[in-house]
């Protein structure tokens, strides 16, 4: 079994799996089933300003899209932060932390953007002997309304001054939450490494409407007819938050800035993939919600048979696929493959071809009995094929060797080029 | 009622009511919505579906899958039913393992294919409780046409007739509309009145007037129809059935299988029908099955199908085999009856055992004997009855691809005609493609 245990911003923990603030983190009860199923840390659901607690809606809080056989693929929720009493929140996580001396337990915060209001409740944060803080400047909807989560999230300049505020009040680190409604992350990540941030945490949850309801006419989930806008998350989201990790990751002025990974993730597949681009840990939330706290038990091993597999410590996953992320116009214009569709596992579908025909470039054909050729001289190797074919491994893509000719195009496969030198590109340069 | 399975001879009330209820209950029951929904679910949504290509009557499969799974599951009856009128009834008794369901690419890729059947029966099913009818009839055209015989092929035929406007009569020799459907598929394929029902339903597309009691032949002359009628369809069966050619064959309880389905179907008192203790099935298609399985559930201690090659070579397959077996039914292949044994009634059948081989079947001096209180014979049903002025070709009346006959302004199809293969799907087919053609000739 390969080594999880995960160090974070000296945050340690046994593993990298990490239950992001949400519901299933808003109690003791839950945090002490989510530990005693394996997870290695847990951020506690946000906790606001002390004074009345925050009031939510007492209809339905959730909202999702399902693929097939209703699997769940999307969730959107209109929860707000904690609506459970300051005092009791820091009772529970002082009680917590202290049963649970080797898990990292890190306190997420959102109160208003005055100096005062964080001088007030980082002592008492403080106090509990949690890890750390994390700052949520990533919900999308309620309190972003009174000025909170994600309207810090969206301006640079609020997120730099907020980070000073918490690091010049406290000694805890400090993991800084980012909002994906943006629309460029590296501006907010700017700004948090500006302020002092230990690292930053994303992706939030995305601005939503899930569906609508074409009886009622009403956005789901539905409050007495009306919908807000919700926050979105679960495995389709992912796609979103590795970009955007991604960007961090490589960015000029944020690189080396840790990174914690949150957004669909479900398997220890997905966590290796945030991991590999960058993310130092993972958090999770909407597996746990689908599936329950057991989920880490195959993340955890899933994670350690691959780095067992492969050899390498998990410290020389982090960040391996980051040199390796670029800009389009880099990209190897001489890279040319084409699709291969192996009759043998091939169930005949036909999905490839009607991909092709209809609506890419007429590159596959079917011959007597259904089977289904490429034609190397209109593929362009747009990869649509394996996407909907049923049958993984069925279709691959072959590179062409140095040399050979592109029966499309009719040229030899050369070199290394790109846009940047390509003699279509008015701004290109001379290769140097 | 004191009978039991081991009652000897033929006797009514083997099993109790409540046995009877429970064997004759319906073997595929519907799927609910939500089993629906994980079964449609899995359907790939193939270019050039092979399901489709399979489905003699060419329903657009993936099409109809999709609508159930996207929650239109009426829409989903009207893709079904555009293409087959009986597409409830076919739903229940298609033998999908060797249609539709057999070239599944998920029978492919994982043995287990989308069950198209019994999503058909469900999306049918809704339209059906919805009442009405989905179809409107064409502008009339004025023309009246006679179809004979409201089996399969019959109904598709009218059914489409009435709906591209014309006027149709549809005559059966039997007191009932439906044929096979009403009277020659087990029971627990089509159960409540499902066989009837459709046949209602069918009708509430209007102009079409039903006469019963009207046999080709006996009532009515294909030169009298045609004189009235602009065209005649002909969707008669195959009312003959053939002999075994065994010695003895006469003596009693020695009956035709499609008789004694016909029986069990038309009863209103599953006890009142009378069944032996030791029941001996000949033949290997699927009338042989039909009797032998219930037969066996009608509380029969032993049922032999027994059928003249080899298991390859019947014509029920293999799902229907299963049937039998899982009912407790056994099968023997390979030998052939030479024997009726019994005096007035038969006691047992004698075989001989065969050998198919290059030159056709031949039989062994070897021969073993099967006690029997009851024979089913169920070796094939033959045209009988059709018109003499019909050209005829391999027992069957000759047509082209559009269901023409020899003569003019006569079209058959179903059962009756050539190219058919004895299914109920094959019938609808011919029916509807015969009534386009009737159209065309007409009107086009």
């Amino acid at each position: 079994m390969a080594d999880l245990s995960s160090n974070f911003v000296g945050i340690k923990s046994p593993n990298p799996f990490w239950l992001a603030s949400a519901p299933p983190t808003d109690k003791e009860y839950n945090v002490r089933r989510a530990y005693e199923a394996g997870w290695g840390g847990v951020v506690w659901k946000t906790l606001g300003e002390a004074g009345p607690p925050i009031v939510n809606v007492n209809g339905p809080r959730y909202g999702a899209i399902w693929g097939a056989d209703r699997r769940l693929l999307g969730l959107n929720n209109i929860e707000l932060i904690t609506d459970r009493p300051l005092e009791v929140n820091l009772r529970e996580i002082k009680q917590v932390k202290r049963d649970y001396p080797d898990r990292a337990l890190v306190v997420s915060l959102m109160v208003p953007c005055e100096e005062a209001a964080w001088k007030a409740i980082l002592p008492l944060v403080e106090e509990t002997g949690t890890d750390g803080v994390e700052l949520n400047f990533g919900c999308p909807h309620g309190m972003s309304e009174r000025g909170m989560g994600s309207a810090v999230g969206q301006v640079p300049e609020y997120i730099e001054m907020v980070t000073r505020w918490v690091k010049q009040n406290s000694r805890m680190p400090c993991i800084v939450k980012l909002t994906p409604n943006i629309t460029d992350i590296r501006k907010p990540a700017e700004a948090a490494k500006r302020g002092g941030a230990d690292a930053v945490s994303l992706i939030n949850t995305i601005n939503s409407i899930t569906s609508v309801n074409l009886d009622s006419f009403s956005p789901e989930p539905s409050i007495d007819g009306k919908g807000a806008h919700g926050g979105y998350c679960g495995p389709a989201v992912k796609p979103i938050a590795l970009s955007m990790v991604s960007e961090i990751a490589r960015g000029e002025a944020t690189r080396g800035l840790p990174i914690s990974g949150i957004g669909g993730v479900t398997t220890w597949r997905d966590a290796a993939e945030f991991m590999a681009l960058g993310a130092g840990n993972v958090q999770v939330c909407t597996a746990a919600m689908t599936y329950g706290f057991k989920v880490v038990q195959e993340m955890i091993s899933g994670l350690s048979e691959y780095l067992d597999d492969k050899g390498i410590a998990l410290s020389d996953l982090v960040g391996r696929a980051v040199p390796n992320v670029t800009d389009w116009q880099y990209l190897n214009l001489n890279y040319v493959t084409k699709a291969r569709i192996d009759p043998a596992s091939c169930i005949k579908c036909g999905r490839c071809y009607a991909a092709c025909e209809d609506t890419s470039h007429q590159a596959i054909l079917m011959k007597e009995g259904r089977v289904f050729e490429v034609d190397d001289s209109e593929c362009v190797a747009c990869n649509l094929c394996i996407d909907v074919c049923p049958v993984e491994g069925c279709i691959t893509m072959e590179p062409l060797a140095k040399g050979a000719t592109d029966p499309r195009t009719g040229a030899v496969v050369g070199d290394y080029a790109n846009w940047t030198t390509h003699p279509n590109n008015p701004m290109a340069r001379a290769a140097e | 009622m004191s009978n039991t399975p081991l009652t000897p001879g033929v006797v009514p009330g083997r099993l109790a009511a409540s046995a009877l209820a429970e064997n004759f209950s319906d073997i595929a029951p519907p799927l609910d919505r939500h089993e629906a929904q994980v079964a449609a679910d899995r359907c790939y949504f193939c270019y050039d579906a092979p399901c489709t290509v399979a489905c003699p009557t060419s329903i657009d499969i993936p099409l109809f899958i999709r609508q159930i799974a996207t929650g239109t599951a009426e829409a989903a009856g009207r893709t079904i039913l555009s293409q087959n009128i009986l597409g409830g009834m076919c739903a229940r008794v298609c033998p999908t393992e060797t249609l539709c369901e057999e070239v599944c690419v998920r029978e492919t890729a994982e043995g287990k294919p989308v069950e198209i059947g019994r999503l058909q029966r469900f999306a049918t099913d809704v339209v059906m409780a919805k009442g009405g009818h989905p179809f409107a009839r064409a502008a009339a055209t004025g023309k009246r046409i006679a179809v004979v015989g409201a089996g399969p092929a019959g109904l598709s035929c009218a059914h489409r007739l009435a709906m591209l406007g014309h006027d149709v009569v549809l005559f059966d020799g039997r007191p009932k509309a439906g044929g096979l459907n009403e009277f020659g598929i087990a029971a627990y394929k089509a159960v409540e009145g499902f066989a009837q029902a459709e046949v209602d339903w069918l009708l509430h597309i209007g102009g079409i007037e039903v006469e019963t009691g009207k046999r080709l032949g006996r009532d009515l002359t294909l030169e009298a129809l045609k004189a009235e009628f602009d065209a005649v369809f002909l969707g008669i069966g195959l009312a003959g059935v053939n002999a075994l050619r065994a010695e003895g064959e006469g003596r009693a309880q020695v009956r035709d299988a499609v008789d004694f389905i016909a029986d069990l179907r038309q009863t209103a008192d599953l006890g009142a029908l009378a069944v032996g203790r030791d029941v001996v099935v000949i033949g290997g298609g699927m009338t042989a099955v039909d009797a032998a399985v219930q037969s066996k559930l009608l509380g029969a201690e032993t049922v032999t199908i027994v059928y003249r090659r080899g298991a390859d070579r019947m014509g029920a397959s293999g799902y229907e085999r299963e049937l039998a077996a899982s009912k407790g039914v056994r099968i023997l292949t390979n030998a052939t009856p030479i024997r009726v044994h019994g005096g007035d009634t038969v006691e047992s059948v004698e075989f001989a055992y065969t050998e198919d081989g290059p030159g056709g079947l031949t039989l062994s001096s070897e021969t073993f004997r099967l006690k029997a209180d009851q024979v089913f014979k169920a070796i094939g049903q033959k045209l009988d009855g059709a018109p003499e002025a019909l050209k005829i070709e391999g027992g069957k009346i000759a047509t082209d691809a559009a269901g023409r006959t020899s003569v003019a302004g006569v079209w058959a199809g179903g059962d009756c005609a050539l190219g058919g293969d004895d299914l109920t799907v094959t019938a609808v087919a011919q029916g509807r493609d015969a009534a386009l053609d009737i159209h065309a000739a007409l009107v086009g």
